[in-house]
């Protein structure tokens, strides 16, 4: 079902304008949201694999896997995929416990974390109802070879601040972490990776707060739901199910 | 008997520390890597050992105020004993929890940057000021008994207690009276105080909304309950081995005093448990059925069976009922058998306090998470690593041989109190 119409090769072009536009405006008047479309998810995980890419994240952190949910029983089976990122929450459970402010609801809706402040208590892990932080313990995906490569040291960009992996023990190792929607990729201008990325053009960014977005028009679908709606965290995130 | 049972302490101590240090060498070489814990049961045998040790010292706080508030003369010669206990057991504690921060050198960020809806932030308050509390009503207690032994016990004790005696000199009726008075100020500032904290770390818990094992009321009180069940039944134990007496009679009598307290501690304790145990089996929502299930027949079944409720419950309940109950002349085991039981309810107390950490964490908040993506940390099940029970050893072992050469150095009990057996 075209839920609006709008062609394929189209959508990006418009979220970027959409974002480009967002970014005229000041900070607070901005709400950054992603929509996921369960209908076009073929969980193919291209969103979590290019995750773990663009945030160089190290083996036990994920910030967005994909869920998946069997339907029916034999011969009538189906399935279905909940890729999981950060619900961005308007009333954040995680904000709420962090006994440093090391985390916080930002202007624009973004949850961020002060990797420096964190003290890696993980008070925000087990609060949180989505499981969306996970635990850097400070793993690299070539330990036990005889080197560890060095793209595994590249630093990550969360937050708009460069974040070597420099050894066993400097943040971001020791904190929690969770997705950023790509904030430092957004405020060029850009789309989250795991939206770049989507074969299935199943998700979808923009600023809830302009109404001419393409975001604001899915929002407004008889289909959007948010995921544990009754925890009455407000999530940004909205799937269309 | 009392020095066989004090040199097997020493021994424990000495050796649990000694190989304990291992566990922490690994600790601060390879970080959290060699830990079972991870994302999805962020919290394991550390964070058990944190609530352990501090309803521990809740508990022996909250019974020394018995003798410096509410002033009751038979417990007179055990509040500083309560107090040091008190105090050992909130240094583990602390240690425990320092142990499980991923950034243990950033600690201070809680006070630096507090921030008064966390619950965790509160308890970095509500430590300190009891820390302070606790080393000054200990100061006050002993200076006296300092005083006295830096004037007459042998010179290498008596210049230590010269020194923490910090130049004080005053033994006078007056002084002493001063002492009494400030003591009860402290002790009635440190009632509250130790309630707030220790209702606040099962607080800690309770406010967790997105762990309904955890989510209940019902937390706060039961910690405090816990605590004053485990506290009272470890001081209990210690007073035996280490408290004064010289007048057996007197020793009796204490012993049966607190048993009595223990006895009715855990009974309460265990109405609570059931409280929560049938309501949350009521319920149909797995987050709330789950732990509970996991607890009665999981794989850890006889974590609660055998170590709490057998041991921790039942054996030590006969042997109160038996002992502390019963009015008349004590025969001369009595002393010995609840101390024996109480020690039971303390040691296996650990079972409790695992029992609420762990459960609450298996049930994943999305079904199926842990089959979307796989790594170290991303499960839904726990067992505590070799190197987590290492240092959890060495944390104990550190609090034990803290209060062993405390004991040893302090005029906590004095000698003529003391007999030596
Ligand atoms: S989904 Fe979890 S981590 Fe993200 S804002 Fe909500 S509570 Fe915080
Ligand atoms: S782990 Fe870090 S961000 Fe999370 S609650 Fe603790 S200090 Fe705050």
């Amino acid at each position: 079902m075209a839920l609006i119409d709008i062609k394929p090769h189209e959508i990006r072009k418009r979220m970027i304008d959409d974002i480009r536009r967002a970014l005229q405006k000041p900070i607070q008047d901005r709400r950054w949201v992603m929509v996921i479309d369960q209908e076009k998810c073929v969980g193919c995980t291209a969103c979590t694999t290019s995750c773990v890419a663009e945030n160089h994240l190290p083996p036990g952190v994920v910030y967005r896997p994909v869920v998946e949910e069997e339907h029916g029983n034999y011969p009538n089976v189906r399935k279905s995929f909940l890729p999981r990122p950060c619900m961005q929450c308007d009333d954040p459970p995680c904000v709420k416990v962090c006994p440093a402010h090391a985390t916080w609801k930002r202007m624009d809706g973004i949850i961020e974390i002060n990797y420096k402040r964190c003290i890696g208590c993980r008070y925000c892990i087990s609060a949180c109802p989505y499981s969306a932080r996970t635990f850097d313990m400070g793993y690299f995906y070539t330990d036990n070879t005889p080197e560890i490569m060095q793209y595994e040291r590249e630093p990550n960009f969360e937050y708009g601040k460069a974040w070597p992996r420099k050894d066993r023990e400097s943040s971001p190792v020791g904190n929690a972490r969770k997705c950023t929607y790509c904030i430092h990729k957004v405020e060029k201008g850009m789309l989250p990776a795991c939206v770049s990325t989507c074969i299935g053009d199943a998700t979808y960014f923009g600023d809830a707060n302009d109404p001419k977005s393409l975001i604001a028009e899915l929002l407004a679908s008889p289909r959007a739901r948010k995921l544990r709606e009754e925890e009455g965290t407000e999530p940004a995130t909205t799937y269309l199910v | 008997m009392k020095r066989f049972i004090k040199s097997i302490v020493w021994l424990l101590a000495v050796i649990g520390f000694g190989v304990g240090i291992y566990g922490m060498y690994l600790r601060f070489t390879t970080g959290h890597r060699l830990a079972d814990y991870g994302s999805y049961i962020p919290w394991g045998l550390w964070v058990a050992f944190y609530i352990y040790f501090i309803g521990l010292s809740a508990g022996s706080f909250l019974l020394s105020t018995l003798v410096y508030v509410a002033r009751i003369e038979r417990l007179e010669k055990i509040g500083k004993l309560a107090l040091f206990t008190a105090f050992g057991c909130l240094v583990a504690a602390l240690l425990s929890i320092w142990m499980d921060l991923g950034h243990m050198f950033r600690v201070g960020n809680v006070l630096l940057h507090m921030n008064l809806n966390s619950m965790m932030s509160w308890m970095g308050i509500l430590y300190s000021s009891y820390f302070a509390i606790i080393l000054v009503e200990l100061w006050f207690a002993l200076r006296v008994d300092l005083i006295e032994t830096a004037q007459t016990g042998n010179s290498g004790s008596a210049a230590f207690a010269k020194f923490l005696s910090f130049g004080s000199t005053d033994t006078s009726k007056e002084a002493k009276a001063r002492d009494h008075a400030r003591l009860r100020v402290l002790g009635t500032i440190g009632v509250p105080l130790a309630i707030a904290f220790h209702g606040g770390v099962g607080a800690l818990f309770g406010v967790v909304q997105a762990r309904p094992h955890w989510n209940s009321g019902l937390m706060p009180i039961a910690f405090l309950i816990g605590a004053l069940a485990s506290g009272g039944a470890l001081l209990t134990a210690v007073v035996y081995i280490w408290g004064p007496d010289k007048n057996k009679q007197q020793l009796n009598e204490i012993m049966k005093f607190l048993g009595k307290i223990v006895l009715a501690l855990i009974l309460f304790d265990f109405l609570l448990e059931i409280a929560e145990f049938l309501v949350g089996l009521y319920s149909l929502a797995p987050a709330e059925r789950l732990p509970l299930e996991a607890i009665l027949h999981g794989p850890y079944w006889y974590v609660f069976w055998i170590v709490h409720f057998l041991i921790g419950v039942v054996v030590p309940v006969i042997i109160l009922f038996a002992r502390a109950v019963p009015k008349g002349q004590p025969d001369k085991y009595v002393g010995g058998s609840i101390a024996f039981a109480c020690l039971l309810v303390a040691v296996t107390f650990i079972a409790v306090r695992f029992n609420i950490v762990i459960p609450a964490q298996i049930n994943p908040e999305i079904p199926g998470l842990e089959y979307a993506f796989g790594g170290p940390g991303l499960k839904f099940t726990y067992l505590p690593s070799i190197m987590e029970w290492l240092v959890a050893a060495w944390v104990t072992c550190f609090g034990v041989l803290l209060f062993l050469v405390g004991e040893k150095i302090l005029p906590i009990v004095k000698d003529d109190n003391r007999e030596v057996a």
